[in-house]
C-alpha cells in the first residue's frame, strides 16, 4: 500500500462542501516568485467562506507566510490575483469587511503601557478617546487583561504579550483574523489555553480566521478545515475537513477522531516531505 | 546586602572613596617630595586658591558656561533639524552626510582661527566653534534612531493606514529617543571641550575671559595653583553635565528603556 492510498480514510473527503457563508477571501490563481528568483508559490487557488477557521499547515519554507502576507494585502501576487468579500482590497475596512494581521511576536510599542498599544490602531484612525477607552475596556476583557492594562509590556509574560497584540487585533472589531503562528514561540501549557480562548472568541463573535501553524494539533483542535501545504514548491496538497461540532474543549483534544486526524494528517505532511524532496 | 554590585549606596561611596584617596596620596607625595609649587600645588593649597580668586574663577567659569549652553542648545536644535531632514529622504542623507562628516573629522583648532576672523564678536565666535564640535553626535544618533525602527511595528502602523506624521510622532520619534538621549550625553561633554579649546586659540581676556583664558594666563605666569584650580573647575564642569544628561534621560526613558533598566533582584 502507498502512502497516497494510506490517507485516503473515510475522514478525510476533500468534495465535502466547505461550510456555509459567502467567501471573505478568494485566492485565485495566485503564484509568487520573489526578486532573488524564489518560488515560493506555484499558483494557489483557495476560498476561505466567512465564519471558517482555516489552518495552513506546512512544513517550513513551504510559503504559509506568503500567502498569509498576500491576504493581507502586504504582499503582491506576481501573478493571479485576489478577492476580499468578492471584490478588490480598495474596499476593505468597510464595516463588515475588516481584517486584522497578528504577527508571530507580540510587536508592541515598548514605551506604551498596555492600553496605549490596545489603543493604538483607534488612535490612528482619529476614533475620540473616551469611545476608544471604552472599546479597550472590552477588548482587554475579552482576552482576560483588564488588570493589566497600565502595566508596560516588559513587565508581562510571552504569553500576556500575546494576549495584548490579540487584543490590539479585536479592538478593530474585525471580521477576518489573519495569524501568522502566533503562540509558536509559547510553551505547551500557555499555548493549548491561548487556543482555546481564541477559539472560543471565534465562536462567539462569528469571527472568520486564516491561522498559520507548524502544529498538526494546534490545527485539529481549531480548524474547520485544514490547507495541508507543501515546500518545493510551495502548494496546496490537500484540504481535510475537522468533521467536528463546537465549542471544542480539552475533552475533544483527548479523543479518538482527534487522534485519528492527527496521524492521517501526520501521514499527509510526511507524504508532503517525500514529495516535495522529489522536486530537488 | 553584602557586596551587592547594585547597591545604590556603594555606588556613590566607592568613587568618593577612591577620591579621598588619591587627594591623601596626592598631599602625601607633594609634602613628603617637597614638590614646589610651581610644579604640583598640594591639593589644600589648590582650595585655598579657589576661594582666594573665587570671584575672578567664578566671572569665568560663568563665561564659559554660557559658551558651552549656549553651543549644546543650538547643536540639539541644529543638530535634531538637521537629523529629520536626512531621515525624511535616503536622497538628502546621501548628498549632504559626507559633509555632516567633514565636520566631525575637521579638528576645531584647525578651523578656529578662520571663524574667529570671521565672526566679529568673540563670544559668538567661540560658540559657533563649539558648536561645530557638538554637532555632529546628535546628527549621527538621532539619524540612527529614525531609522532603527522595529520592521514590525512599521508594517502594524502601515496596515492601519497611519499617516507619514503619525508615524513620525508615534513610532520613530520615541523609538529615535534613546539614541538622542545617548547623543546627548556625548555632544554636552563635546560642548564644552569645544568652548574651552576655542578659547585657547581666540585668547580673548577682558570681560570675556573664560577659564581657558585662566589657564592660559596662569601658564605664562607660572601660577600653577591658580591653573588647578581652572582645571578643577572645568573637570567639575563637565562631570555635573555629564550627570545632568544621564538624570535627563532617566527621567525622559527611565519608565520603558531597556538600557535605562536595573535588573531586579
Ligand atoms: N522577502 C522574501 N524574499 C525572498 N524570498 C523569500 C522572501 N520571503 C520568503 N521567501 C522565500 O519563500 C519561501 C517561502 O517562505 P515563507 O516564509 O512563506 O515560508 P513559511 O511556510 O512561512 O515557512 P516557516 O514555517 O518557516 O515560517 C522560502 O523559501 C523563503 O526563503
Ligand atoms: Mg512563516
Amino acid at each position: 500500500m502507498t502512502i497516497a492510498q494510506a490517507v485516503r480514510t473515510p475522514e478525510f473527503d476533500a468534495q465535502e462542501p466547505a461550510p456555509a457563508g459567502p467567501p471573505a477571501i478568494e485566492v485565485l490563481g495566485a503564484d509568487k516568485v520573489f526578486s532573488t528568483g524564489v518560488r515560493a508559490l506555484t499558483p494557489i487557488d483557495l476560498t476561505v467562506n466567512q465564519g471558517e477557521f482555516v489552518t495552513l499547515l506546512g512544513p517550513s519554507g513551504c510559503g504559509k507566510s506568503t500567502l498569509l502576507k498576500m491576504v493581507a494585502n502586504l504582499i503582491e501576487p506576481t501573478s493571479g490575483g485576489l478577492m476580499w468579500w468578492g471584490r478588490d482590497y480598495g474596499h476593505v475596512g468597510e464595516e463588515g469587511k475588516k481584517l486584522v494581521f497578528v504577527f508571530q511576536d507580540p510587536t508592541l510599542m515598548p514605551w506604551s503601557r498596555v492600553r496605549g498599544n490596545v489603543r493604538l490602531p483607534l488612535d490612528l484612525a482619529g476614533v475620540p478617546k473616551a469611545e476608544g477607552n471604552a472599546r479597550v475596556d472590552r477588548a482587554l476583557a475579552m482576552v482576560g487583561l483588564e488588570k493589566f492594562d497600565s502595566s508596560y509590556p516588559r513587565q508581562l509574560s510571552g504569553g500576556m504579550q500575546m494576549r495584548v497584540s490579540i487584543a490590539r487585533a479585536l479592538v478593530t472589531e474585525p471580521n477576518l483574523l489573519l495569524m501568522d503562528e502566533p503562540f509558536g514561540a509559547l510553551d505547551e501549557i500557555t499555548r493549548n489555553k491561548l487556543d482555546q480562548d481564541l477559539l472560543d472568541l471565534w465562536f462567539e463573535r462569528k469571527l472568520t480566521v486564516v491561522f498559520v501553524t507548524h502544529s498538526i494539533y494546534e490545527s485539529v483542535f481549531l480548524s474547520t478545515r485544514v490547507v495541508v501545504m507543501a515546500a518545493r514548491p510551495g502548494r496546496v496538497l490537500r484540504e481535510v475537513v475537522i468533521d467536528e461540532p463546537y465549542p471544542r474543549d480539552d475533552a475533544w483534544r483527548v479523543s479518538q477522531r482527534f487522534a485519528a486526524y492527527a496521524r492521517d494528517l501526520q501521514v499527509l505532511l510526511a507524504e508532503a516531505s517525500v514529495s516535495g524532496a522529489a522536486h530537488e | 546586602m553584602a557586596l551587592d554590585p547594585n547597591n545604590r549606596t556603594l555606588a556613590v561611596l566607592l568613587p568618593v572613596l577612591v577620591g579621598i584617596l588619591v587627594l591623601v596620596v596626592w598631599h602625601g607625595a607633594v609634602w613628603y617630595w617637597q614638590v614646589p609649587k610651581y610644579l604640583v600645588p598640594s591639593p589644600i593649597l589648590v582650595a585655598e586658591t579657589l576661594v582666594d580668586q573665587w570671584s575672578l574663577l567664578f566671572a569665568s567659569l560663568l563665561v564659559t558656561l554660557k559658551v558651552t549652553f549656549m553651543a549644546f542648545f543650538l547643536a540639539v536644535v541644529i543638530g535634531t533639524l538637521i537629523a529629520f531632514a536626512f531621515a525624511q529622504s535616503k536622497f538628502i542623507e546621501m548628498s549632504f552626510f559626507p559633509y555632516a562628516v567633514l565636520l566631525q573629522v575637521t579638528p576645531v583648532v584647525a578651523i578656529a582661527p578662520l571663524i574667529i576672523i570671521w565672526v566679529k564678536e568673540p563670544t559668538a565666535a567661540l560658540v559657533v566653534c563649539a558648536t561645530i564640535v557638538a554637532l555632529f553626535p546628535i546628527i549621527s544618533n538621532t539619524i540612527l534612531g529614525l531609522r532603527s525602527v522595529n520592521p514590525g511595528l512599521l508594517n502594524l502602523f502601515r496596515m492601519n493606514r497611519a499617516t507619514r506624521l503619525q508615524e513620525l510622532v508615534r513610532l520613530r520619534i520615541p523609538s529615535a529617543a534613546p539614541y538622542f538621549f545617548g547623543g546627548l550625553r556625548i555632544s554636552s561633554g563635546l560642548a564644552l571641550i569645544g568652548a574651552v579649546v576655542a578659547e585657547f586659540v581666540a585668547g580673548t581676556g577682558g570681560t570675556s575671559a573664560g577659564l581657558a583664558y585662566q589657564i592660559l594666563q596662569a601658564g605664562f605666569q607660572l601660577d600653577i595653583p591658580l591653573l588647578f584650580a581652572a582645571l578643577f573647575l572645568i573637570t567639575l564642569t563637565g562631570v555635573a553635565l555629564f550627570l545632568i544628561m544621564v538624570t535627563l534621560s532617566k527621567l525622559a526613558l527611565g519608565d520603558w528603556h531597556e538600557s535605562e533598566l536595573v535588573p531586579e533582584t
